[in-house]
Parts: C-alpha cells; structure tokens; sequence
C-alpha cells in the first residue's frame, strides 16, 4: 500500500490554499503510509533563479553559514531558507551544476532533494501528520502539488526512501506499487552512468524516465515506454512545471480516483481523500484507465486527457 | 426511518447498531449519513433491512450482506458487496473494481459503470450493470450471472466455470477458456425478470451470452501453455 494525492488547480484563487488543502488529503492517507510521508509543490519562480531544495539529518551544523560558504564557492548570489531539516537555496539557474558539486565539498552530508525553477520537495520519516506539521507545509502556496504517504515494501523505511523522487529540472514522481523489475533495471542504469542512491524500486522508476527523457523523449513519451519496460505494479503520478500525469499499469490493482471541476483537477488513491475539497459533491469523478497516459497542464489552453 | 450519522458516531457503532437488527425488526428503513468514502460501511448485514448510504462509500460497502437491501446514493469504492449471500446492493453511481468478488448470492446492480474484475470468482451472485464494466471482469467466475447494458473491457470470463455473461455492447475481448454462446428462449426469460428485479429497461434479444468453452476444466498437456 501507500497512498498519494495531487492537486492541479485551475482557480488563481485557491493557490493561497494549495498547502492546506493538500495536507489534508495527504493526513486522509496515513492508514495507507505511516511510514514516511513527501510533499512536491511548485511554489512561485524569480527570474532567471533555479531551485536547490537539500536536506541534512544535522541541519543545525549543515545550513549554519552554509550561504557564505556556498557563495564563496560559485561566486554568486545565493538566498537560503531554512525549513526544519530542508533548505531551499535559490541560486543563478546557470550555477546549478556548480552549486551541487561546492555541496559535495563543503557539506557532503547534505542530500540534494530536488532542483528546478519552481518545485520544492519536502520529505521525511514519520505520519503524514508530523512530516507536514514539521515543514508547515498547510502554509505553503502554489499552483499545484503532489503528496505521497509511503508504507514500505521494497527497501528501508529512510529519508531517501521516501517519495516524491525528483527524476530531472522541476519533475518528480510518486509511486503506489512496487517494481519488481528495479534490480535489473538498476544495474543496467547504472552500467549507463546514471547515479541511483537507494536500493529503493521507485527511484529506479524515477532514474528511468531520468534516463530516456535524457536519450530525448519526452515526459509523455518516457511514461509510455514505462508500461513496456518496469515489470510490477503501479500508479504513478508525475509532477512538471506545468501540471501532473498520471499512469497505472495494465494491470491498475492500484487504486486511483480522480475529480475535476471548474476550479481544479485532483487525485487521490481513495475518493476519502478528495471530500473536502470545494464543491467534490459536483465533481466529474472517475478512475483513469489502465495503461492510459493522463496530462493536465497550465499551459494547454484546455485541460485535456491525452490517451495512449 | 431511523438515521445514522456516520461522522458522528464513527464506523462501529454504526454497523453495530444495524447488526443489532433482529429478523423481525420493526427498524427496516435506517439512512446513514456522511459517508466520505469510509471503509465496510453496512459490512455483514443479516436481517431483512433497507440501508440508504448517503455520499460515495470507500473499501467493501455491503461485504457478505445476508438478506439486506444496500443503496448507495453515490459511487462505491473497491471491493464492495464482496461474498455477498443474499440481498440486494443498488449503486446510484458508479462501482470500483472487484465488485461483487466472490459472491455466492443475492443481487447487486450499478446504475453507472463498474471498474476492472467486477465479478472476479463469482460463486452465483448476480450482478447487473447499466454501463460498461473493466478488464478482468468475472475472472474464474463459477456461478452466477453478469449482465451488461454497455460494454465489457479486455479478457471478459477469463478462466471462467459455469457462470454465464450476458453483454448487449461490445465485448474488448474474451478470456482464455471464455466463447460466445447461443442464446435460448431460458435465457431471454432470464433477463426478463433480472432486469425487472433491476428495475433496468433493456431488450434482452439484444444481449449476447458468453460462458466456459470448457477445454479447461481437465489438465490436458496440449493446454499446458493457457494454464
């Protein structure tokens, strides 16, 4: 089990709430993943500046004059918010590369969580509950976001383990299932130079479509290979700058319900987590088709589903 | 009419309170309010009462009911009406997947459209579905009947025993084991009166019957690769 939840909001309105109505639905979750809980939201952009969101088991020591450090290294401007056991450094978006490599350095216990113009990712051991208390997630404002409640299958029940995996620049992914498929598809990444942390099945989903969206495909493209390439079972949702995905395997033992009205597009593993949300009694609500791509995005003048 | 507030009083002492219901109650009609998706709501009825779920239900609404009338003024999550024995589930909405999984009795119908497995491993319930139904549907189905208004989605009957399909649209494709069957003056009676039950319109010449071709109920070693 483990449960996610995502949210697409087309109403400007609500992006004050985003972070409150998430944590809700993702709290709604917690008998389906006490183990550790996640959250991506894709927050507001400065121009020109990229997103470092890091994590540190000992922030206090870590993120202590981690900005003049770490200014002193790229030689460039660097803002830090600190936000328990995160960070999110915003930085020149052209001194990514080199900001990641002077954190090696300087702060090798510090784990990058994710990176891109918009995406923050907050994750944690502990109930859903905790895990958003801790980051004050229900204050937090975006246009749309995805929260993943993990019960453990495949590997340890850690940090790194938890979900959402950042798979490239403002992209992340959430998982319900387990791959069954990951120790072979690990090796053969590997053998291919892509960096995998964990023994965990997910990040080798989300090095995957790291990986074929690095051979040129796209996002859509790189979820359509995955029906053909990761063996198990699945729901995955997948977060972009612009709106969500979604894809169950042909087999979809894994629960999704999805909901959409005038002001949003949400998901949930169980319809329990949506009925909160404003106006749900209305709500179109369906189940996504089995091995059927989903796309919702800001920047397509409709909300369109885009089938396999 | 007796109601239940199921955010008020929680999920026991809700299905306690039904339970409680004696074969000869003179409580026949109870609403329950606030659904929000919950789990086994109105889980192992046994006396011949009429329950009213107001909303959506969540995991195994109806599971094992005996005797009871069920309806859900809403859609219904996975699993519901699972080894039904007897009674009757109406789903106002649409039903996730597995409904109706191992039922042995009993009638369920869905108003709107059932998900995948609907009827996996069906033991002689009979469920009726106004739209169409999933993939997987009537998985080693055994006994028992699964009409369809609509359409059936991928491997309909898959592995199936003696339960019988009736689909008036198009069937995606059968299962292994699965064929297209003629359909007889018992079986235009049939749907005459499970439709009537269902209180659903349809024309039952309209329907195509499906069931076991039988070539997989003893081990032969030229089947070995559909085993």
């Amino acid at each position: 089990m483990c449960g996610i939840v995502g949210l697409f909001l087309k109403d400007k309105a609500l992006e004050p709430q985003l972070g409150a109505m998430l944590t809700d639905m993702l709290i709604t979750m917690t008998d389906r993943g006490p183990d550790s809980a996640g959250i991506a939201i894709y927050g507001d952009e400065s121009e020109g500046k990229a997103k470092l969101t890091v994590q540190s088991d000992t922030p206090e020591e870590d993120f202590d004059k981690l900005k003049g450090a770490l200014k002193k290294e790229i030689k460039g401007d660097v803002d830090i918010k600190v936000n328990s056991t995160h960070a999110v450094l915003e930085i020149r978006a052209d001194q990514v590369a080199a900001a990641r490599a002077a954190l090696k350095e300087i702060r090798p216990n510090v784990r990058v969580m994710s990176r891109g113009d918009t995406l923050e990712i907050y994750k944690e051991v502990g109930l859903p509950k905790d895990v958003a208390a801790r980051f004050n997630v229900s204050a937090m404002a975006g246009t749309h976001g995805i929260g993943h409640t993990r019960m453990a299958t495949e590997s340890a029940v850690t940090t790194m383990g938890a979900h959402p995996f950042n798979t490239g620049d403002d992209q992340c992914l959430v998982h319900n299932g387990s791959l069954s498929n990951h120790n072979s598809l690990r090796r053969k990444l590997r053998r291919d130079g892509v960096h995998i942390e964990t023994e965990n099945d997910t990040e080798v989903g989300a090095a995957y479509l790291t990986w074929r969206m690095n051979q040129g495909a796209t996002l859509g493209e790189a979820l359509e290979s995955s029906l053909e390439d990761l063996d198990g079972f699945f729901t995955f949702v997948v977060g972009t700058k612009d709106g969500f995905g979604v894809v169950r395997d042909p087999i979809a033992c894994k629960p999704a319900v999805m909901a959409e009205t005038d002001q949003y597009v949400a998901f949930g593993s169980e319809y329990r987590a949506l009925v909160n949300l404003p106006g749900i009694e209305n709500a179109r609500v369906w189940e996504p088709e089995p091995a059927t791509v989903y796309f919702w995005s800001h920047t397509t003048p409709t909300p369109s589903e885009k089938a396999a | 009419m007796q109601t239940l507030d199921l955010s008020e009083i929680g999920l026991r002492e809700v299905n306690k309170t039904l339970h409680a219901q004696a074969e000869n109650t003179n409580q026949t009609a109870w609403t329950i309010e606030n659904a929000r998706g919950s789990h086994a709501i109105a889980c192992g009825l046994d006396a011949p009462i009429e329950v009213t779920v107001k909303g959506s239900t969540g995991y195994y609404c109806g599971g094992m009911n005996q005797q009871a009338t069920i309806n859900v003024h809403g859609s219904a999550g996975p699993g519901t009406g699972e080894n039904i024995m007897s009674g009757k589930i109406v789903i106002e909405g649409d039903a996730s997947q597995y409904l109706g999984a191992t039922g042995h009795g009993g009638l369920i119908v869905v108003k709107g459209n059932a998900s995948s497995r609907c009827g996996i491993s069906m033991k002689g319930v009979n469920i009726v579905v106004q739209g169409n139904i999933g993939h997987m549907s009537a998985f080693m189905g055994q006994s028992g009947n699964l009409v369809v208004l609509g359409d059936a989605g991928d491997a309909l009957g898959d592995s199936c025993y003696e339960a019988r399909f009736f689909v008036r649209g198009s069937v995606k494709s059968l299962g292994a084991d699965c064929e297209k069957k003629e359909m007889r003056p018992e079986h235009i009676e049939f749907l005459k009166e499970i439709l009537a039950e269902a209180e659903l319109d349809a024309d039952p010449s309209e329907f195509t019957r499906y069931g076991s071709a039988r070539n997989l109920y003893n081990f032969d070693v030229d089947n070995a690769g559909a085993y």
